[in-house]
């Protein structure tokens, strides 16, 4: 906070005010009423509703849709991490190197992170169709692909869906990270070490780690919340429900099933989840500042 | 990263009868104009009811609601928080920070519920308010005001500037790139929804480009040019706006 000041009675509130009467009626009140949810059981032709302790979660632990859920989630934010994040590195790396024609590679690279989650899986969706999708037949080809029966088929197809726009994001912060490095580092260490593979895993990539963690942060919860729209417009779950995320089982379940006791109580697991990643987050930022 | 998008727009410059045989194409074909005008302009959806032009309109107006409102809010929001002595200061910085933790999917069933309750589904405010609900900019305009010397204000107080003057005559002018890149950022955001506009428009007249792309009918090459349509608004922001987009980005991560 500032030293100095404004002294008033009211002004303040004036200012404050307009978020907060946001905030308070489009999200206070629905994480209200998520909790409310959670922990009461509806009656099935919603007569009624009565209090009900933790069954809901427990139902949610017991039921193993919830786990196949969990585990994909998990399963797709590491793959997804790990693809992005390596491919994001590569191509800064290489862009980086660049004298010529940067601002053209870079917008080559940048634009599909403006993407809506929603559009690239409609179009993913006509690279994966038995009709007319060119990697379907392709694959179809290579291993007898068929996303809508093997599940590990389909896994293939909302990761690559998943992935193609979030380089993007990995690419724009892996460059920025690179051209923070200073450049009397990066002399210097051509005059001590002569291998570039070994020049880049000694200096320059523990020098990126601050930004490494911090899109790993990133890409989790991209696959956590933004896939919502991928998922939704690609495998819709399929084959069975094997790649549904938490955040579409619990849209299935709210929407469609009208279970709103369980959708509530998978949110709040899923508000632990987000808790814990922030968490970790703050954790980081501040590392960033004892750093500096 | 562009051969797919290419092989899609390639693709819906041909005739569907043409597609439907011959499968997808990576050269161009000559139904360019013909099958985008048909998409702008025909109407279509379950009821027949709208054309692509009216989505895109919709889809603008939301996003520009988004943008602004979360813009003014939260420049304003941060202004009382920084540069008042608050009671409570404490307590209300944590009921605005909080609110990070819980994106809109985790609340979205109760969300439309209420929604229902108070008579915003299809309408825009509907569409805009909750995904206003943020505290993304305020936290990043926050942490910008506090970057200017207190010698500004020392300097206003001493002149017998008035709050309202402070905010309006100094600090806004000084936050206008923050404010373009915020705005640019959170005009994407808006456009991009796919979720919220889904559940919140039953009435096809409120259908947004995003969302009613997996819901709209039509022939193959119709989806095909309504899918490259719909990614032009976020790319001419990227290749034009670049920089203020990318501070934007860097911003609100």
């Amino acid at each position: 906070m500032k030293k100095v000041q404004f002294k008033s009675n009211y002004s303040q509130y004036f200012f404050l005010a307009p978020q907060l009467l946001i905030l308070l009626i489009f999200l206070y009140w629905p994480i209200i009423q998520t909790f409310k949810d959670a922990f009461t059981m509806q009656d099935a032709f919603g007569f009624g509703s009565q209090f009900a302790g933790f069954d809901n979660f427990l139902f949610i632990f017991s039921d193993p849709s919830y786990f196949t859920a969990f585990k994909f989630t998990i399963i797709y934010s590491l793959v997804i991490t790990l693809i992005t994040g390596s491919i994001g590195l590569l191509l800064a790396v290489q862009a980086n190197k660049v004298i010529h024609g940067k601002n053209v590679y870079k917008t080559l690279l940048i634009w599909p992170y403006a993407i809506a989650p929603a559009v690239v899986g409609v179009m993913a969706n006509y690279f994966f169709s038995e009709r007319y999708g060119l990697l379907y037949h392709l694959f179809n080809n290579l291993w007898g692909f068929n996303w809508y029966k093997d599940v590990f088929d389909a896994y293939i197809y909302v990761i690559i869906a998943g992935s193609w726009k979030q380089i993007s994001a990995n690419f724009i912060f892996f460059l920025a990270g690179l051209q923070a490095i200073q450049k009397t580092v990066i002399e210097a260490s051509i005059i001590d070490c002569k291998s570039n593979i070994r020049r880049f895993w000694t200096i320059t990539f523990p020098l990126l780690m601050p930004t490494t963690f911090f899109l790993i942060i990133i890409n989790i919860t991209y696959a956590f919340f933004d896939t919502f729209g991928i998922i939704d417009t690609t495998t819709i779950g399929a084959p069975g429900s094997e790649t549904k995320t938490l955040v579409y089982k619990a849209y299935i379940d709210g929407f469609k099933g009208l279970d709103l006791g369980s959708a509530g109580a998978q949110s709040i697991m899923m508000m632990i989840i987000v808790l814990f990643i922030t968490i970790f987050q703050f954790r980081y930022i501040e590392g960033k500042i004892h750093y500096n | 990263m562009i051969i797919p998008v290419w092989i899609i727009f390639a693709s819906s410059t041909h005739s569907s009868l043409f597609i439907n045989t011959n499968g997808l194409q990576f050269f161009l074909g000559d139904n360019f104009v013909e099958n985008y005008s048909r998409v702008l302009f025909k109407k279509s959806g379950f009821f027949k009811e709208i054309t692509a032009f009216k989505m895109f309109f919709n889809s603008f107006v939301m996003a520009i609601g988004i943008a602004t409102l979360s813009v003014v809010t939260s420049l304003m929001a941060a202004y009382g928080l920084v540069y008042f002595k608050i009671k409570y200061a404490t307590i209300i910085f944590w009921l605005i920070f909080i609110t990070l933790l819980v994106p809109l999917e985790l609340r979205i069933m109760p969300s439309y519920i209420i929604m229902s309750k108070l008579n915003l589904v299809n309408t825009f405010a509907g569409l805009i308010l909750p995904i206003s609900a943020s505290a993304i900019a305020t936290f990043f305009f926050r942490q910008f005001y506090k970057s200017i010397p207190d010698e500004l204000l020392e300097a206003a107080k001493l002149d017998g500037t008035s709050s309202w003057r402070f905010f309006i005559d100094f600090l806004v002018p000084l936050s206008k790139t923050m404010i373009a890149a915020v705005f640019i950022f959170m005009f994407v955001f808006g456009y991009n929804q796919y979720l919220w506009p889904l559940i919140m428009t039953t009435s096809e007249q409120y259908w947004t480009v995003v969302m009613g792309l997996k819901t709209m009918y039509g022939s193959i090459s119709d989806r095909f040019a309504f899918v490259i349509m719909s990614m032009i608004p976020p790319v001419i922001i990227i290749v034009f706006l670049q920089k203020l987009f990318i501070q934007g980005i860097f911003q609100s991560k």
